[in-house]
């Protein structure tokens, strides 16, 4: 029914702007397909997949949860090590894509037999899979297996080396919190020595302009920190009162030998957030902490749960992340 | 170049829309207005001010980006690469007469995506199509309810919509 062609006038124009709308991308073009972490990443290419994520968002508040992008691909979940919320974050992006999934752990795989990691990637390959997301003890599993397989490769954690999924959603947080990382300063507090979401946020966040330190005993700092682009501290008073976000990182008791530090009780004294601590730090500082938590360990529940707290959200966030990686790698491997 | 419409004429085509959605509606409180981005985004906007003038009905408007829907994301696309933005839908669809709004009707793959992505997110009681320019090339069997210029332009012509909010001026070019 096509409108007549009368030459009506409107009363009012109609002259809001629609800011978002105008050119502030160039034409940036995605060309990985691979995810191994952040320290490789520009800071264009960790702002693109930050904005790509946002539009993953609103997939998980609708009615009907799950988009198809990523229909008919199929995402391995190769997990040598235990991990909860990572693989089943994964997990739900992939299917939230409307991408089939398989999992694999080192228990229910061959690798108990002795099959190597390289083995078993190709075995499933040759089952034609998509992309692979891995998580190893050894630093650079995920670089080996990218540069052996067709497939896509995402790096779930390697080793101490990197998360950066992690450091992504933890970015992803604050800069939602704070719309932008530029000038802010963050503490990373505790075990810093294990930790691969340490490396990939410091990574991430200095590239995005924030100036990061790690808050520590020196038993629990990796031998190369001095050639890291951070500040160091032993003292989490000193530092507390003038950061904008406080990462603390889990007392990884499984990895430590029992002598990084004399008793629980006192590393939670120096080094756990407390609410006496916290009631020092900036009124709008971010709480954060990569999970799971050890309760009365590195933060008390009552700061965990308060209104500082981003903990929950970060989870949240982590979905959206995911999402956006995974088809964003996807993507780069249609282009080829 | 050959300019099809001026800022003039687009303003009473778009007034001329808004009446014919109004006559073909016994109930402007079920209306919405869903916007394609980016330009549908704009003219989704304008329209639904028009509507809302009109009816004295609180009309919702909402943007959809149709990326995650698109049925070229597994070939290669050259310098297109296509960025996925939010969509920002913030009223219940169910029930809803949505006038779906589009700046060009050209192969009807975009019309596709969006009916597709609107479907996801409820079940609106219909969805009408309204777009500014409606070209020749169709490649799937998708035609427009409203259709503000028709134009029938060679297979290698493009139709450049230009509006105010996103491009500076209003304007209708085949180039």
């Amino acid at each position: 029914m096509p409108i007549s062609k009368s030459h009506l006038r409107t009363t009012k124009r109609h002259s809001g702007m629609i800011p978002h709308i105008k050119k502030k991308h160039k034409q940036f073009q995605w060309q990985r397909k691979h995810l191994l972490g952040l320290r490789e990443l520009s800071r264009e290419e960790i702002t693109y997949i930050l904005d790509t994520a946002e539009g993953f968002e609103q997939i998980s508040t609708r009615s009907v949860k799950k988009a198809p992008p990523l229909r008919g691909k199929v995402v391995v979940n190769l997990f040598f090590e235990d991990s909860t919320r990572t693989r089943s974050s994964f997990t739900l992006a992939a299917h939230r894509l409307s991408a089939d999934t398989l999992d694999f752990s080192k228990e229910s795989s061959s690798v108990s037999k002795g099959e190597t990691l390289l083995d078993t990637a190709k075995n499933l390959e040759a089952m034609g899979i998509d992309i692979v997301v891995i998580r190893h003890t050894a630093a650079g599993a995920a670089k080996l297996l990218s540069k052996n397989i067709n497939a896509c490769v995402v790096n779930a954690g390697d080793g101490f080396c990197e998360h950066p999924t992690q450091g992504l959603l933890d970015i992803y947080t604050i800069r939602q919190m704070r719309g932008s990382l530029e000038g802010l300063r963050v503490a990373i507090v505790g075990d810093i020595a294990h930790s691969r979401v340490a490396r990939s946020d410091m990574w991430g966040m200095t590239k995005l302009g924030a100036q990061v330190t790690f808050v520590a005993p020196p038993t629990l700092l990796p031998p190369d920190v001095r050639q890291l682009p951070v500040q160091i501290s032993y003292c989490l008073d000193e530092v507390v009162e003038k950061v904008d976000v406080i990462n603390m990182l889990r007392i990884q008791f499984e990895r430590l030998g029992g002598n990084a530090f004399p008793s629980i009780r006192e590393y939670s004294r120096y080094f756990g957030l407390t609410v006496e601590r916290l009631s020092r730090a900036k009124d709008n500082v971010i709480v954060m902490h990569p999970g799971p938590i050890n309760r009365g360990v590195e933060i008390d529940s009552k700061v965990a749960d308060g209104p500082n707290s981003v903990i929950l959200q970060q989870v949240k966030n982590g979905l959206a992340v995911r999402m956006a990686v995974l088809f964003l790698v996807n993507q780069a491997a249609a282009q080829t | 170049m050959k300019v099809i419409l001026e800022a003039e004429t687009i303003r009473s085509l778009l007034a001329s829309l808004a009446d014919q959605v109004l006559l073909d509606t016994d109930n402007p409180a079920s209306l919405a207005v869903v916007g394609i981005r980016s330009r549908g985004e704009v003219l989704a906007e304008r329209l639904t001010h028009l509507l809302a003038e009109r009816s004295q009905a609180p009309i919702p408007c909402g943007t959809l980006d149709i990326t995650l829907y698109r049925d070229d994301l597994n070939s290669p696309q050259g310098n297109e690469q296509p960025r996925v933005r939010t969509t920002e839908i913030n009223f219940n669809v169910d029930d809803k007469t949505i006038i779906l709004v589009d700046d060009v009707l050209f192969t009807g793959r975009s019309i596709r995506a969006a009916l597709d992505a609107l479907i996801d997110l409820g079940r609106p009681r219909a969805i009408r199509l309204a777009v500014l320019v409606e070209r020749s090339g169709r490649e799937l069997p998708i035609q427009p309810d409203y259709t503000c210029i028709s134009t029938d332009v060679r297979p290698h012509q493009h139709v450049r919509v230009s509006l105010v909010e996103s491009d500076g001026r209003d304007e209708v070019v085949v180039e």
